[in-house]
């Protein structure tokens, strides 16, 4: 604090911040917006008439906001724990460059904003799917599952799996089987996703107190499960085509990334020890980043083709 | 740094001192974050009244140029 400022009559330096707008910013958690953004566009094209792009803009413009202010308002609840770790502690409270009490008023004001744009501007079905969201995020995975339970992302991962139903919901006005599939992808998708990253982060997780599988049950266990989800998640990768959704060369490429993500897997389960353990999970968790990119990008690249020939 | 006067009162030589009725007075850094702050919400302001025009004149549709027949 600097000598220039007023000390009022209890003692006390009232507290000027010196945050920037890009502390702001990161309180949003870009990266989490960019794939909250991507899989939400993959909804909204999904949809089965061609969404009018200015209200599809301003739709993801919103969902996009809403996921940023669930991770300002994550950030401002875990401050404590995000300090803790190697990861985290250069965010912008534990860094000590934003209050917690502003990166409260910022998460709650921008979560309000986002969901009142959405209603107004796509439809209140969207809206009240936008608010559930950010309200499972923020309360039933921040605030109880992540603290509680190794199941912490088993359940919270349906926070981060609404998005597409969001998206859909906006573009639509209702809840179709085909953003329902793209919610199932993301839910199996994120366990083993997440425990590939605690296999390499299992000290942080440790030190923050947060019962992520590898602490509670044990790296074996967890490797154990994330060769179950992955064999769950390829067949289910492959369901858009199946039901009708997707071409023939999406049930080509969700196929081949489901049996690649499965060979990652397994290399994994049998790497247990030293190096090679890291190196098989490190390839796991940025194949698996690679998998739904590829697997919804050829969603989205195949239906604005298919929307573009019949709008002409 | 201060010192003892003719008599018992103490002077402060800094003339750059704060003083309490000038409220608070911002250094630098504050100022320049604070600027910083001001354009983003400004900016922040301006695409947002942007955005909702797009959307009025998209859910008004290309009608909403013509004038009523007489």
């Amino acid at each position: 604090m600097s000598d220039a400022t007023l000390r009022i009559d209890d003692g006390r330096t009232p507290r000027i911040s010196i945050a920037a707008p890009s502390d702001y910013f990161a309180l949003l958690k870009p990266r989490v917006m960019s794939l909250v953004v991507f899989t939400a566009l993959t909804g909204v094209v999904m949809a089965p008439t061609p969404p009018n792009l200015v209200i599809a803009f301003a739709s993801l413009l919103a969902i996009a906001v809403g996921a940023g202010a669930s991770g300002a308002l994550n950030m401002w609840f875990e401050s404590d724990i995000d300090a803790l770790m190697t990861r985290t502690r250069k965010r912008p409270i534990p860094s000590g460059r934003l209050a917690r009490e502003e990166a409260l008023a910022f998460g709650l004001v921008l979560a309000g904003m986002s969901i009142f744009t959405l209603g107004l501007v796509a439809n209140w079905l969207a809206a009240g799917l936008l608010a559930f969201t950010i309200f499972f995020y923020v309360v039933i995975y921040t605030m109880w599952l992540k603290r509680a339970t190794p199941l912490n992302i088993v359940i919270g991962g349906a926070a981060g799996a609404l998005p597409p139903v969001v998206g859909f919901a906006a573009a639509s006005g209702e809840l179709g089987l085909s953003s329902l599939v793209l919610f199932t992808i993301i839910f199996v998708w994120t366990p083993p996703h997440f425990w590939a990253l605690a296999l390499l982060k299992s000290d942080d997780y440790a030190r923050a107190g947060i019962p992520m599988l590898p602490n509670v049950a044990g790296p074996d266990r967890t490797r154990l499960e994330i060769l179950i989800y992955s064999a769950l998640l390829a067949p289910i990768g492959v369901l858009p085509y199946l039901l009708g959704y997707a071409s023939p060369a999406y049930g080509l490429v969700s196929t081949l990334c489901g049996v690649a993500f499965m060979l990652f897997a397994f290399a994994t389960y049998r790497n247990r020890e030293g190096d090679a353990a890291k190196t098989a999970a490190r390839r796991l968790f940025i194949f698996s980043i690679a998998y739904l990119f590829a697997l919804f990008l050829t969603l989205v690249v195949e239906r604005i083709l298919h929307l573009t020939a019949i709008t002409g | 740094m201060a010192y003892w006067s003719g008599g018992l009162k103490m002077v402060d030589e800094q003339p750059n001192a704060p003083r309490e009725e000038d409220g608070v007075v911002l250094t630098k850094e504050q100022a320049r974050s604070r600027r910083a702050r001001n354009i983003a919400i400004g900016l922040a302001v301006a695409l947002f009244a942007a955005l909702f025009y797009a959307v009025t004149i998209a859910k008004l549709g290309g009608a909403v140029a013509q004038l009523p027949p007489n």
